[in-house]
């Protein structure tokens, strides 16, 4: 009896801490801006998706959308499904999953379309679209990656934008003068290691605050790049830059797949990098969570005494992370220069690196989390440089803003709970 | 990086321990291991100044037969590259105009904001938080500075004033938004303001685009500043320093001052040095991390003041620079200490105006400046390893009068 009667209370009260009112109050903002902007300022006019390309397997007529009256439909969706979130809330403690993830799909496909049936030629190449977005979304995902390996085993990589572009450098430096893509390929995943190497050194041999670290290795690439660029890759030999003339990847297009509409330009129209990519998302998640590897780096990103107790050897995990982490972070910039564009060109990443930091929270330090946020901001970013040309009701700043935008809110807890390893960051002494 | 979203407790507390721990090793070294750090960062610099010499390369081809000639390629293309980085930095009797030989007072004018948002980034470093986010707190500092410089038209006495109270506020919403979100969720400040700093290159490019736009240019860029509302050069027409080296200076000593005698620094280094210690003793943790952001993103703001009054005179989404990510190093070599942040960033100005000079003059790119800089910056952040390499024994007492 008296166990029972102390139990009750004590769950009571955990269940009202635990009950947080940010995104039921973040949901009927965004519901109030959906009835707000779809409804009432919504464009009279149509946003058409062109599906199918020539040469598909089999055509898909264009989708055109009355951006009005989906404006209206989506905005009633989000007031009911805010409402449902409020009442769940209320109701449970915890909001289900399905709401939160509808909720977003409908907000992100209303926006979209009523961004497109507000411009003047009111048409977008669905394929164009996330063709396009590949580009940026590519070397996130190995970015957000390599994220993913270093914090994982509890150590912060701010590094990525550095890694990225070591990669970019030394895969055209290498591509060039071995006129071998591959070779290029190989050579960037060993410079994202060298970077790797001092970020793991100096964190967790010197014990060198990891942020610290981080930040000075990105100035430390980017002088260095920006140096070597200078001194080798402008030597001109017969009026050519020899160093800077890459080898490229060539597209290897899976048979019937990439006839697939929209999906198979997308996926399975790719070089190498791109298959490469989808295979460690896989591979990483399916190391990280099911196999007793996995088990391993994540205890001891969570809790290094305890690993330690049991006897994995926690600084020598993380050494070996952060270096395999370098790896996959140099290949992603391996495909600026061998598969994006065809020669290096100073600070080329462009910040990519921290919108692939970016991803990592916003996608939980989760393998697929991370990718799925990468495409999300791949598609916005190309999205901007689509809508830079025809007139828009939204400025393309705003777009671009959005990754970032999106993260704050994530590590505020504004978007679902976005929790690092407990020991992100902590460097470990033994004893 | 991110914190779990908690009720009442912001700050896990296994946070606090490393925040401190890292300003006591920043704080515990001495001025030997700075000064061996510069000259190890410098050594390295000179043999990428040499091998990517063609010079050098070409003597090398002949290296067993004569390898003076080697040497002595490696020590002319060195002593070259870095004399006309001291030159352009102090003095260079061979410039051709008079004002070209004095480079110190280049020098000056580039300390000056990096000062500011050295000191920006000293008073969150010793209150345990890091600001990576000067870079976007300038830009808002500027941009504010801007619209009241150019959008305004006031008397002179007043014009300038304001001009600095609008840059001071740009930059403290910039770094208080980060303070609000640490103290009240949890959300790390270091995710948050290097997401701050992107989020205000797009916002300044979208206003550069439509409400700041001078209407008679085509590029995305401001109209220039009213002739009130520019710092007064200190030097006359001929140097670019100006009156903002003096904001720069007070706001040293102010830095100082509020570190060391008031009451709320000694609030915000108890903090940093142990905030769950702090907050028994009765201190309000959470409102020190948004008052110390408030005031460090008032500091970088007034850089972006120096840059847009004091020597750009019109804002371009360029108006940042580098500056701001300098300024994490300068706080960092300047061992978190007002005054050392001043020396810090006089060293990294003559860096900045001796590398232009050693980019014309030598055919260095300046971005040896950088690999240098990022260099001392992780030698001095790494005390072991400069005792490694020039075997000095460490200081026994170190820890305990850390």
């Amino acid at each position: 009896m008296s166990v029972t009667a102390n139990i009750s209370p004590s769950k009571a009260v955990d269940r009202v801490a635990v009950r947080s009112w940010k995104l039921p109050i973040l949901f009927g903002l965004l519901a109030l801006f959906a009835v707000v902007v779809f409804v009432v300022l919504g464009p009279s006019g149509q946003a058409t998706f062109r599906i199918s390309q020539e040469g598909d397997a089999w055509q898909v007529p264009d989708l055109a959308v009355p951006a009005k009256v989906f404006g209206v439909v989506v905005a009633i969706l989000c007031v009911l499904l805010a409402a449902r979130a409020y009442q769940q809330m209320r109701n449970g403690g915890r909001i289900d999953n399905w709401v939160s993830m509808t909720f977003t799909v409908a907000f992100v496909v209303g926006l979209l379309v009523w961004i497109i049936g507000g411009t003047k030629t009111q048409n977008i190449t669905l394929v164009g679209l996330f063709t396009g977005a590949m580009l940026i979304t590519t070397p996130l995902v190995f970015g957000s990656l390599s994220g993913v390996l270093c914090e994982r085993s509890g150590v912060v990589n701010i590094a990525i934008e550095g890694q990225l572009l070591a990669g970019a450098f030394t895969a055209s430096l290498v591509s060039s003068i071995t006129h071998n893509a591959y070779a290029g390929l190989f050579a960037a995943a060993v410079a994202g290691v060298l970077v790797s190497f001092l970020l793991a050194a100096f964190s967790i041999k010197y014990v060198v605050n990891q942020i610290i670290v981080g930040v000075v290795l990105n100035v430390l690439v980017s002088g260095l790049t920006g140096f070597l660029f200078e001194k080798i890759m402008k030597i001109k030999v017969d009026g050519a830059t020899i160093y800077n003339q890459p080898a490229q990847l060539p597209d290897l297009p899976i048979p019937l797949l990439s006839q697939i509409p929209v999906i198979g330009p997308t996926l399975f129209r790719q070089s190498i990098i791109g298959y490469l990519m989808l295979v460690l998302v896989a591979g990483i998640w399916f190391g990280l969570f099911r196999t007793r590897w996995g088990l391993r780096i994540r205890a001891v990103g969570e809790h290094p005494k305890a690993a330690d107790t049991v006897g994995i050897n926690v600084n020598r995990t993380r050494f070996l992370n952060v270096l395999a982490g370098g790896a996959v972070a140099g290949v992603g910039g391996a495909y600026f220069t061998l598969v994006a564009v065809s020669s290096f060109s100073k600070d080329m990443t462009g910040g990519l690196g921290f919108i692939a930091l970016a991803a990592l929270i916003f996608g939980r330090w989760n393998p697929i989390g991370a990718a799925l946020a990468a495409l999300l901001f791949g598609v916005a970013g190309n999205l901007q440089s689509i809508l830079s040309l025809a007139g828009t009701p939204i400025d393309g700043q705003f777009l671009a803003m959005l990754p970032y935008a999106l993260t704050i809110l994530a590590v505020s807890g504004f978007v679902g709970k976005s929790r690092a390893p407990a020991a992100d960051g902590e460097p470990y002494i033994k004893g | 990086m991110s914190e779990t979203q908690t009720v009442k407790e912001p700050t896990p507390p296994a946070k606090e321990s490393q925040g401190s721990q890292v300003i006591r090793e920043i704080m515990a070294g001495n001025a030997v291991i700075s000064v061996l750090a510069v000259v190890v960062a410098l050594v390295i610099g000179g043999i990428l100044i040499a091998v990517t010499d063609p010079r050098v390369t070409a003597a090398a081809g002949y290296f067993f037969a004569d390898p003076a000639a080697t040497l002595s390629a490696i020590w002319s293309s060195v002593s070259e590259a870095y004399g006309a980085l001291w030159r352009g930095a102090t003095y260079d009797p061979t410039a051709r105009t008079w004002q070209g030989q004095l480079g110190i007072f280049e020098t000056l004018t580039f300390a000056t904001p990096l000062i500011l948002s050295g000191l920006a980034v000293t008073l969150a470093f010793r209150a345990g938080l890091f600001n990576i986010g000067a870079q976007g707190q300038i830009i808002l500092g500027a941009t504010f500075a801007g619209a009241v410089g150019f959008g305004m038209h006031l008397p002179p006495a007043i014009h300038l004033p304001a001009v600095i109270l609008a840059g001071a506020i740009g930059g403290a919403i910039w770094g208080g938004i980060a303070g609000f979100l640490k103290a009240r969720t949890g959300a790390h400040e270091v995710i948050v303001t290097i997401m701050l700093n992107y989020i205000a290159i797009s916002l300044v490019l979208y206003l550069l685009k439509n409400q700041l736009k001078d209407p008679n240019s085509t590029n995305p860029i401001s109209p220039q500043m009213d002739g009130n509302a520019v710092f007064p050069l200190l030097l006359g027409p001929n140097f670019r320093v100006h009156a903002g080296l003096i904001v720069a200076i007070l706001a040293v000593i102010g830095v100082a001052w509020l570190l060391n005698r008031s009451t709320l620094g000694f609030e915000y280094r108890a903090i940093g040095a142990n905030p769950k210690a702090a907050r028994t003793a009765g201190m309000l943790v959470s409102r020190g991390y948004i008052t110390v952001m408030l005031i460090s993103g008032a500091l970088a703001g007034l850089a972006g003041v120096a840059q847009i009054a004091g020597t750009e005179k019109s804002l371009d989404s360029e108006i940042a620079g580098s500056i701001g990510f300098d300024a994490i190093t300068v706080a960092l070599l300047g061992r978190s200490k007002p005054w050392g942040t001043f020396f810090a960033a006089l060293l990294f100005g003559a860096f900045k105006a001796g590398g232009t000079s050693m980019a014309v003059n030598a055919d260095v790119s300046i971005d040896i400046v950088a690999v240098v800089q990022s260099l001392i910056v992780l030698f001095i952040a790494a005390p072991p390893l400069i005792r490694s390499i020039f075997r000095i024994k460490a200081a026994r007492r170190e820890g305990a009068s850390a």
